[in-house]
């Protein structure tokens, strides 16, 4: 009983690094319907950003995300006011093509700078804090950490989205572009700023990526996976249902590996199929098309 | 001088060309209607003024500034909001929310406000918080004008707001008119109803297949005269 208990809070836990890796993903589809097949190789990139910052600038990890943040939030919307602007219309494949391409790109640079070694986030005593929960069930400080940032990331892009001007721009834009330019909106800047904050929260994902397990210049596509099969899991365009979605799969992949430890990854991509199967449009769906 | 004026106006989708030389002047305080069958390029010539297709720069000039480059976004920061054809609220926006999106390019100071918007159809209010798609047909009609008003524009392009709706409610809609021009804002409307568009305009202007195939004072057009422009006989 301990056992599944223990299963059940490792893998909500899980689930927080995995509605991380999709709240970007999400939050550039929900606006401009763009499939970035980069993402994955973004958060790699940002880890190997934050990991730099804080080796040069003698900072722990949790301090050279602040600094890394405003950094790709400017590189984020640089991407996408100068490159992926160009690709979006009618046809979905030029993005896809892109992005692709840009994944191809940013792993061969990494590759170039870094090498093929593994590398990981050092943030000393924090990373094998744990609190006991009693009954022999223990978490993991920065799992917690990791859950918490996820759910606030969460809470403050739904205010964002729901509270703010900003985010009325966002949601009309993703409406109906041409009335939104009748509105006075540059939809072209309204895209590069979602990109701007999707790369924040990209830097956030990023620091907990690479504080959790070790990371090298080819594991972005399958972080890319796992951020994409939460947001189809939660359902599009909705945010809360991405963090549902990233729950849902930590939980599969961890139950999974209770039962057997080669089923976790396993595990997860079917509970996947099967949401796919039964709920085509994901468990909390909000976009209309 | 005219406020808005249009100088041999092209306008093309791709390589089809819609527009063929469109020559017409709006002064200000002044309502124009733009009359014709369909496909005779009325809502063209709203969307080629507001930015939305493609136009040659010196062709349409606003206050004598040549503005056939701009984009839509510059263009109702210029003062030129557009009521668009079908109503287009932002389905995932409030009532409230699409109003208040369309103050967000506003960078001229004037009359309309929310409280303005729903002192002119009150019922926005009480439907305030609704998702706009649950609003009635007349009542989407009155949140997208208000909507354009909300940019404060010195003028107002609407097209078709009439089209669907009852004959009471396109009254309701029609009796707002009045009040938008006493606040200095200038009208062209594009509309189907050529009653109505004769009743409310100064000067009518009737497209044929992309041409102006008559101009005048609703006063003094005759029935026939309307008839051949519309018809082509």
């Amino acid at each position: 009983m301990t056992g599944a208990l223990d299963a059940v809070i490792q893998g909500i836990l899980l689930g927080g690094l995995y509605a991380l890796f999709a709240a970007g993903l999400s939050l550039i589809f929900g606006v401009m319907r763009l499939v970035n097949l980069a993402h994955g190789d973004l958060i790699v990139l940002a880890a190997f950003i934050i990991l730099v910052l804080a080796g040069k600038l003698g900072l722990d990890p949790f301090m050279a995300v602040l600094v890394a943040a405003p950094i790709l939030f400017a590189i984020g919307f640089a991407l996408q006011h100068v490159l992926l602007n160009r690709t979006l219309g009618r046809d979905l494949l030029p993005p896809l093509l892109v992005t692709f391409g840009l994944s191809i790109i940013i792993q061969n640079g990494l590759l170039q700078l870094f090498s093929a070694d593994s590398e990981r986030l050092r943030s000393g005593a924090i990373e094998t804090a744990s609190i006991a929960l009693g009954g022999g069930i223990a978490i993991g400080v920065v799992p917690l950490l990791t859950l918490l940032s996820a759910v606030a990331v969460i809470v403050i892009l739904n205010l964002i989205f729901y509270r703010t001007a900003l985010g009325r721009a966002f949601r009309a834009t993703s409406d109906d572009l041409e009335v939104a330019q009748l509105m006075g909106i540059d939809h072209n800047r309204i895209f590069a700023t979602a990109m701007g904050l999707a790369f924040v929260v990209i830097a956030i994902a990023a620091l907990y990526l690479g504080l959790r397990s070790n990371f090298d210049p080819t594991i972005g596509p399958a972080r890319l996976l796992y951020a994409f099969e939460a947001v189809i899991v939660g359902g599009l365009g909705s945010f809360w249902g991405t963090l549902a979605g990233g729950i849902v799969l930590g939980l599969a992949q961890t139950i999974g590996a209770r039962i057997d430890p080669e089923w976790q990854i396993l595990s997860g991509h079917l509970v996947f199929l099967i949401v796919l199967a039964i709920r085509p449009r994901g468990l909390f769906p909000r976009a209309l098309d | 001088m005219a406020l808005l004026e249009t100088r041999h106006l092209k306008a093309f989708y791709g390589d089809f060309q819609a527009l063929y030389g469109i020559d017409t002047a709006l002064e200000a305080g002044e309502t124009i209607a733009i009359i014709g069958a369909n496909g005779a390029g009325k809502s063209t010539f709203l969307k080629a003024i507001a930015g939305l297709v493609r136009r040659p720069a010196d062709s349409v000039l606003f206050d004598r500034l040549p503005i056939g480059a701009r984009s839509a976004a510059d263009i109702v920061k210029l003062g030129i909001a557009l009521v668009p054809e079908g109503r287009r609220l932002f389905p995932s926006l409030d009532v409230e929310e699409n109003l208040l999106v369309g103050a967000h390019g506003r960078k001229l100071a004037g009359p309309w406000t929310l409280d303005r918007v729903y002192s002119l159809f009150p019922i926005l209010k009480e439907r305030r918080s609704q998702a706009a798609p649950t609003l009635s047909g007349g009542q989407q009609q009155m949140a997208a004008i208000g909507r354009a008003l909300m940019s404060n524009p010195r003028v107002l392009l609407c097209d078709e707001i009439s089209l669907g709706l009852a004959p009471i409610v396109i009254a309701d809609i029609y009796a707002a008119l009045p009040q938008i021009k006493a606040e200095g804002t200038s009208v062209v409307l594009v509309e189907q109803d050529i009653a109505q568009a004769m009743k409310v305009s100064d000067r009518v202007y009737c497209f044929q297949e992309g041409r102006l195939s008559l101009s005048g004072r609703p006063r003094e057009l005759t029935r026939e005269q309307i008839h051949d422009a519309y018809f082509g006989t």
